[in-house]
């Protein structure tokens, strides 16, 4: 008996039985449709998140105070070793081949209040270069530029949700506002990115290093490479140069930390990737739900058919002959529920992720992947019932009712 | 052609043990007509069970065309069953939602012929048994003596050498079980080598030989002229 032949018969059998066929598809149409799903948001995700970090400028290194070794307790802003002049050397060194734009940055959060209104937020003191080196666009008004710095002055440019938050969406060019108590003029507005600097006020690092909070260290330094391919060797270059100027030998004794976009990147795949698998792996129990679902009904098939495998016992079908029937018979309902439960997948996490305006990535190793595991249920699922069928003595078989 | 020979079959249920034959010992040769008779609990449904290679028996030979039956495997049996011998059943055994032309053509299926083979020689057969017009038709479409017919149709599709038959005509009323028997005679006098079991007289006297069991043992066996 061909193959073919044996797989027009299910398909015949299956068809005579709709509702049942539909029934025991439902659960693996749900375990594939949502590990699909799931899959796809998770990919979807990360391509978000990737495009996120990449629109804060792909060549870009950040200088940190601190050890990594020392972990978080000596890091961040309480750390003073890094200071606007290091960020000058590197700016004035003639011996880096592989940077282009150096910014350094003090942040601090404080309030913040015009007229009546008052709200806490980062007051990023920062020099010339910042805007250009996140990718930060001036939509209205003017940048903080090098004679500001110089001259100290009191100028401020705000992110939209400060204005939201303080002018009600009035426009706030020309007017004051008081940070820590000292009126600063705003200048500028910067265009919306959606997250992140859009909750920040930016103002000359001389003006708040002095005039507002007293300091003269700076929290971070951000500096570009001319190219992408060039990241790493910028990387090291700025590793031994702040070496030298802090006085050590030892990279492991180094009091900053330099870190790049692709760091960040990969902790928050890694991120979602942990969160996907976890999910899947939720998803994946339903999957085995529904193959046991697909076993439940092949062993009644087999009770309910006895005769039927009697029968074509009786007419010479080997023990093989049978098993390939029932099995086949399984494996169909798998494929075609997985088949079924790829484009509920598909059309649910189409569905979501421009609900949640995240790209659609579809992802092919998961469609492979359900295909490869719903036929894998249907053979080990199917099995045992099949096994069944072969082994009922075709005597016993005829005589059942 | 078939012959065997002091063939016993025991039972095994718990302590009791039933013994169903108690050597049984015939030879049947080529062309035959032969009923084989006897009353309930006769034996006569266990030696057909063995004759038709779906059981094995307990001891005792059987040889079919030359070939040892009773040490066979199961799928040994099984190549016996689709190619040596046709079966017709009392429930007639036809698969349901199944046309006429396919339940015919399944033994064929599973000899591995070709579709083209299969359909021609289903139709050959069903043409024998009066049914041309009716190739078509599921089961549930046609009467009892029509499903006996397909069933006899199907027995024929690999040209075993018996035609076994287990009561065909105990479900049928008595036009129906004259027609059938007149297909028989009519294969018989073709050639065939048929064997019927059946507890009716009238069907045994349309056979050239009736074996008789009792207690599973022959009682009988005459041959008519």
């Amino acid at each position: 008996m061909k193959l073919i032949e044996i797989f027009e018969e299910s398909v015949i059998v299956l068809k005579t039985n709709k509702l049942r066929t539909a029934l025991s598809m439902l659960g693996i149409i749900i375990g594939i449709g949502s590990v699909i799903s799931l899959m796809s948001l998770g990919a979807a995700s990360q391509q978000s998140v990737k495009e996120r970090i990449q629109s804060l400028g792909s060549n870009l290194l950040t200088i940190r105070p601190g050890s990594n070794q020392q972990g978080f307790l000596r890091g961040g802003s309480s750390v003073t070793t890094l200071t606007n002049e290091d960020a000058e050397a590197i700016k004035t060194s003639k011996r880096f081949t592989t940077i282009d734009k150096v910014a350094a940055v003090y942040s601090a959060q404080t309030q913040v209040v015009f007229e009546g209104n008052n709200t806490n937020v980062s007051i990023l003191g920062i020099t010339s270069d910042y805007f250009d080196l996140n990718n930060i666009e001036i939509e209205y008004g003017f940048p903080i530029t090098d004679d500001d710095l110089e001259l100290q002055n009191k100028v401020a440019v705000l992110g939209t949700d400060v204005i939201e938050d303080l002018f009600e969406n009035k426009n706030p060019i020309g007017s004051n506002v008081r940070i820590n108590g000292t009126a600063f003029k705003v200048i500028g507005i910067i265009k919306s990115k959606g997250f992140g600097t859009d909750g920040n006020i930016f103002i000359p690092l001389s003006t708040a290093q002095k005039s507002l909070f007293g300091v003269s260290h700076v929290s971070s330094i951000y500096v570009s490479a001319k190219e992408e391919s060039l990241m790493n060797a910028a990387e090291n270059q700025l590793g031994f140069f702040l070496l030298e100027r802090h006085g050590f030998e030892k990279p492991e004794d180094a009091d900053f930390t330099i870190s790049s976009q692709s760091d960040i990147l990969e902790t928050a795949n890694e991120i979602t990737q942990t969160f996907t698998t976890l999910l899947t792996g939720i998803a994946a129990i339903s999957l085995v739900v529904g193959g046991i679902g697909i076993m439940n009904i092949m062993l009644v098939t087999v009770t309910e058919r006895t005769r039927e495998i009697g029968i074509r016992k009786a007419l010479g079908a080997k023990r093989k002959a049978i098993i390939t029937q029932f099995l086949i018979e399984a494996i169909v309902l798998t494929i075609t529920g997985g088949l079924i439960g790829v484009m509920l997948g598909v059309g649910v996490s189409y569905l979501l992720t421009k609900v949640m305006s995240m790209s659609f990535v579809i992802s092919v190793n998961a469609i492979g992947l359900a295909f490869g595991v719903s036929a894998l249920i249907g053979i080990l699922f199917g099995w045992y019932p099949a096994q069944k069928a072969a082994r009922l003595q075709p005597i016993e078989a005829l005589r059942y009712e | 052609m078939l012959k065997i020979e002091n063939i016993t079959k025991t039972y095994n249920n718990g302590d009791v043990k039933t013994v169903a034959l108690d050597g049984v010992s015939f030879e049947i040769e080529h062309g035959e007509f032969v009923s084989i008779m006897g009353p309930s609990g006769s034996g006569k449904s266990t030696l057909m069970h063995i004759l038709g290679a779906l059981d094995v028996p307990t001891s005792g030979k059987y040889v079919l065309n030359g070939k040892n039956v009773e040490a066979m495997s199961d799928d040994e049996l099984a190549d016996i069953r689709n190619k040596e011998i046709g079966f017709v059943f009392q429930a007639y055994n036809l698969l349901a939602r199944t046309s006429a032309l396919k339940n015919v053509a399944l033994p064929m299926v599973y000899a591995g012929l070709s579709k083209k083979e299969r359909v021609e020689r289903a139709k050959e057969v069903l043409e024998a048994v009066g049914l041309k017009d009716k190739i078509n038709n599921m089961p549930n479409q046609l009467s009892g003596g029509q499903k006996q017919r397909v069933a006899i149709a199907r027995s024929l599709s690999m040209k075993p050498s018996i035609i076994l038959a287990d009561e065909p005509t105990g479900n049928l009323p008595t036009s129906q079980t004259h027609e059938i028997m007149d297909i028989f005679s009519k294969l018989n006098n073709e050639g065939h080598t048929i064997i019927i079991i059946t507890h009716e007289e009238a069907v045994a006297s349309r056979t050239k030989r009736v074996i008789t069991l009792v207690d599973g043992k022959i009682q009988k066996d005459e041959e008519k002229k």
